[in-house]
C-alpha cells in the first residue's frame, strides 16, 4: 500500500472570539473537531457540508494557512503540524490553493502576468525571458491566452479569473491542490468547464485534489471519494459512487436527498427528506450525537454517546450508532 | 470559447485610468495651475529680491524710495493718531519697488512675502513627506503584524492623538526651538527651520497612520494576501506588491489635503513665533509683523494671508479632484453632481 500523501491526525482547530471584557466573556468555536483524515496520491477527495460546517477550515488548516490547536498533520511523510509560516514556505511548492472567490483572491492592483508568475519569482530563479514563457504556457494550459497577460483582473469574466488562479496554483507543479469551492461563485454553465479543467490538470500532472465544495452534483463529478462533515467533525467518508448509491448516514442521506434529479421519470422515486431545525452552534455543540436534534431516527443512546467514525462492513466509514444500509 | 480570442493590448493599468480621470477635472486642473504658479513664483523669491535691489531679511529704517520721481522715505513720520514714531510705506504697486508696501522694518513686503511662500512650502511640504513615510511604515508595521507590535504602536499613536494638534504643537515648540534638538546622532540647531518641520511632522502622524493601519487590517485578511501566504511569499513582499499598492491610493489622497493642513498649522505656529524664526520669513511671521500695522497699512498682514487662504483653498480642491479620480465610487457617496 502506498503512503498517504497527506495524513491528519485527529486535527482540531479552535477559534476564541468575543471579548473578555464582554457579558459572554470569551468563547471557543470548535470549528474542526478531531479530524482524521488519508489522502492518497492522484486521488480526489471531496469534503462536502453545509455552510459553516468547518469544510473551509479544515482546507485552511490542511494547507497551514491556519495554525492547528491540536492533532498532527503529515504532508509527504513529513509532520508540518508544528512548522512556523517561515519553515513552511518551502514545503508550498508542493501543496496549493485554488480559492472560492475569483474576485477577492487575485490582487486587482497587478497584473496577470505578475499574478501567475509570483510562486515562479518566490521559489525559482529564473530569468526574467523565462518567467514571461512559462506564464504564457500557463495560460495556455488553462484555457486562456497569452495575450492576456498584461491586463488585470477585473478586465476578466469570474470563469476566466478562476483560470488564472488555477494556472497560478499549478505553476510550480505541486502534488497536493486543495480547491475551496473553485465553482461556487461562477454560472453554473461556466462551473462545468472548470470542473472539467480541474480534472484536465489532475491528469496531465498527477495532481491529488482536496475538493471543497456545498454543491454535491459538482462533487460526485470528480471526487474518488468523499467525506461529508456537520459540525466540524467528518460523519461519513468512502467511495463517491457508493455513498451515493447507499448512504449511511443519515446525515448524508438528507444531503444526497436534496440533490436536483434531472430525470423526471425518475423523480417521484426518491423521497425528500428536509430536516429540522438549524445548525447547532459551533460554540456550544449539542451533547451526544451532534446530529441527533435534526435526526429522524435518533434515540436516547444518540442524545448521550457520541458515536465515532468506524468501518462498517461495505468499506464505509461513518461516525452513527444506527448507520443505514449496514450495522457497525 | 470566448476565452481564446483576444485582442493584443496592453491594460490601462488604475494609476493610467486615475491619471486620465484627473486631467479631466477642469476645477482639479485649474486648482493644480495655480498650485504650481504659487510655487513657481516662490521660487522666484531670491529672483525678485536681487530684482529689487532689496535684502528682506535686513531693517532698513532709513531707506528712501523713488516714486514717480520723487524720493521718499521708506518709514514716514506719523500723522495720525498720536502721530508718535513711523509707519512703513504703504504699497506703490509698482512691481521692484516695494509693491505691497514695507513693513516696520522698512522690509519689502512682496520679497518676505515671497521668500515666506518658499518657507511655508518647503516645511508643510518636508512634514507632509515625513508624515507620510513614517505613518506608513507604523501602518503597515501595526496593521499587518498585529499582536503586541500592533498593541505597542497603536497605543503611541493613541497618546499623540490624546493631544488637541495645536497644544502639542505649541508645547513641543517652546520646548525645542529654543534649545534645538541633541540626540548625539542627530543635532538640530535652535531656529533650524526643521524643528518646525519635525513638529509638524510627528503632531499628524496618527491622523495617517490610523486608516492606513485599518486598511492594512483588512486587506491583511483579504483572500489575495492568503493566497498570497499560500503561494509562500515571503512577509516583506506581501506587504509590499499586494498591500502597500492597495494603501497607496489612501496615501496619495491624503497628500494634498495633508499639505493644507501643515501649511495652516505651519502658518499658526509661525504666527505666535515658534516657528520660523526671524529674521527668516514665513506666511506666519509676516502676518505676526502685520499685526501692529493692521490698521494704517492693512496689506502687510493681508497679503500672506490671502496667499494661505488661496493655497489651502487649491490644495482642497485638488485633493477632492484626486479623491474623485482615484475612487470613482466615493462620488455616488457624496450623493454628487
Amino acid at each position: 500500500m502506498t503512503a498517504p500523501l497527506l495524513e491528519t491526525r485527529n486535527l482540531s482547530k479552535q477559534f476564541i472570539v468575543g471579548s473578555r471584557f464582554s457579558s459572554l466573556g470569551l468563547r471557543v468555536v470548535h470549528a474542526v473537531d478531531n479530524v482524521s483524515l488519508k489522502i492518497m496520491p492522484g486521488e480526489t477527495v471531496g469534503l462536502v457540508g453545509e455552510s459553516g460546517c468547518g469544510k473551509s477550515t479544515l482546507g485552511r488548516c490542511i494547507t497551514r494557512l491556519y495554525d492547528i490547536t491540536a492533532g498532527e498533520l503529515y504532508f509527504e511523510g513529513v509532520d508540518i503540524s508544528d512548522k512556523s509560516m517561515r519553515q513552511m514556505r518551502p514545503l508550498r511548492r508542493r501543496m496549493q490553493m485554488v480559492f472560492q472567490d475569483p474576485y477577492a483572491s487575485l490582487n486587482p492592483r497587478r497584473r496577470v502576468r505578475d499574478l501567475i508568475a509570483e510562486p515562479l519569482r518566490v521559489h525559482l530563479n529564473l530569468g526574467e525571458t523565462e518567467v514571461r514563457e512559462r506564464v504564457s504556457k500557463l495560460l495556455d494550459v488553462v484555457g486562456l491566452s497569452p495575450d492576456h497577460m498584461e491586463r488585470f483582473p477585473h478586465e476578466f469574466s469570474g470563469g476566466q479569473r478562476q483560470r488564472i488562479g488555477i494556472a497560478r496554483a499549478i505553476a510550480l507543479e505541486p502534488s497536493l491542490i486543495v480547491a475551496d469551492e473553485p465553482v461556487s461563485a461562477l454560472d453554473v454553465s461556466v462551473q462545468a468547464q472548470i470542473v472539467n479543467l480541474l480534472a484536465d490538470l489532475q491528469e496531465r500532472l498527477s495532481l491529488t485534489y482536496v475538493f471543497i465544495a456545498h454543491d454535491l452534483s459538482v462533487v460526485r463529478q470528480i471526487s474518488t471519494r468523499i467525506a461529508v462533515m456537520y459540525l466540524g467533525s467528518i460523519v461519513e467518508l468512502g467511495l463517491a459512487r457508493d455513498i451515493f448509491a447507499r448512504p449511511s448516514h443519515p446525515y448524508t442521506q438528507a444531503l444526497i436527498s436534496a440533490v436536483p434529479q434531472p430525470d423526471l421519470k425518475r423523480a417521484g422515486e426518491r423521497k425528500r427528506i428536509i430536516l429540522t431545525g438549524d445548525v447547532p452552534s459551533p460554540i456550544d455543540p449539542p451533547q451526544g450525537c451532534r446530529f441527533h436534534p435534526r435526526c429522524i431516527y435518533a434515540t436516547d443512546k444518540c442524545r448521550k454517546e457520541r458515536p465515532i467514525l468506524l468501518p462498517l462492513p461495505n468499506g464505509r466509514t461513518v461516525a452513527c450508532h444506527y448507520p443505514l444500509n449496514g450495522t457497525v | 470559447m470566448s476565452d481564446a480570442v483576444a485582442s493584443i493590448r496592453t491594460s490601462r493599468g488604475p494609476w493610467a485610468t486615475a491619471l486620465r480621470r484627473l486631467s479631466r477635472d477642469k476645477a482639479a486642473m485649474a486648482c493644480l495651475a495655480i498650485f504650481c504658479l504659487i510655487v513657481v513664483l516662490s521660487l522666484l523669491a531670491p529672483a525678485y529680491a536681487s530684482f529689487a535691489n532689496t535684502d528682506p531679511f535686513r531693517s532698513s529704517l532709513d531707506a528712501t524710495v523713488e516714486i514717480n520721481g520723487v524720493e521718499v522715505p521708506v518709514m514716514e513720520e506719523s500723522t495720525e493718531g498720536l502721530a508718535l514714531g513711523y509707519t512703513p510705506i504703504g504699497p506703490t504697486w509698482q512691481l521692484g519697488n516695494y509693491f505691497l508696501g514695507a513693513d516696520n522694518q522698512g522690509r519689502d513686503v512682496m520679497a518676505r512675502l515671497l521668500y515666506g511662500g518658499l518657507n511655508s512650502l518647503l516645511i508643510s511640504g518636508a512634514a507632509t513627506i515625513i508624515t507620510m513615510v513614517l505613518a506608513t511604515a507604523i501602518g503597515l508595521t501595526a496593521g499587518f503584524f498585529g499582536g503586541m507590535t500592533d498593541t505597542i504602536l497603536s497605543r503611541i499613536l493613541d497618546v499623540l492623538w490624546a493631544f488637541p494638534v495645536y497644544l502639542l504643537a505649541i508645547s513641543l515648540s517652546i520646548v525645542l526651538i529654543a534649545q534645538g534638538i541633541d540626540l548625539g546622532i542627530i543635532v538640530v540647531e535652535a531656529g533650524s527651520l526643521w524643528l518646525p518641520i519635525f513638529i509638524i511632522a510627528i503632531v499628524y502622524i496618527p491622523y495617517i497612520a490610523r486608516p492606513i493601519r485599518g486598511q492594512v487590517l483588512a486587506l491583511r485578511r483579504s483572500e489575495f494576501v492568503l493566497a498570497a501566504i499560500g503561494l509562500g511569499v515571503p512577509e516583506h513582499r506581501i506587504l509590499l506588491r499586494d498591500i502597500l499598492p492597495n494603501v497607496s491610493t489612501t496615501l496619495i489622497v491624503f497628500t494634498p489635503l495633508m499639505l493644507a493642513i501643515n501649511m495652516l498649522t505651519e502658518s499658526a505656529l509661525s504666527f505666535l513665533s515658534i516657528g520660523v524664526q526671524p529674521p527668516d520669513a514665513s506666511w506666519g511671521t509676516i502676518i505676526q509683523d502685520g499685526q501692529g500695522l493692521l490698521y494704517t497699512r492693512p496689506m502687510v498682514a493681508l497679503a500672506p494671508g490671502l496667499a494661505i487662504a488661496l493655497t489651502v483653498l487649491v490644495l482642497n480642491i485638488l485633493g477632492d479632484g484626486v479623491r474623485d479620480a482615484l475612487d470613482p465610487r466615493s462620488k455616488i457617496k457624496l450623493g454628487g453632481d
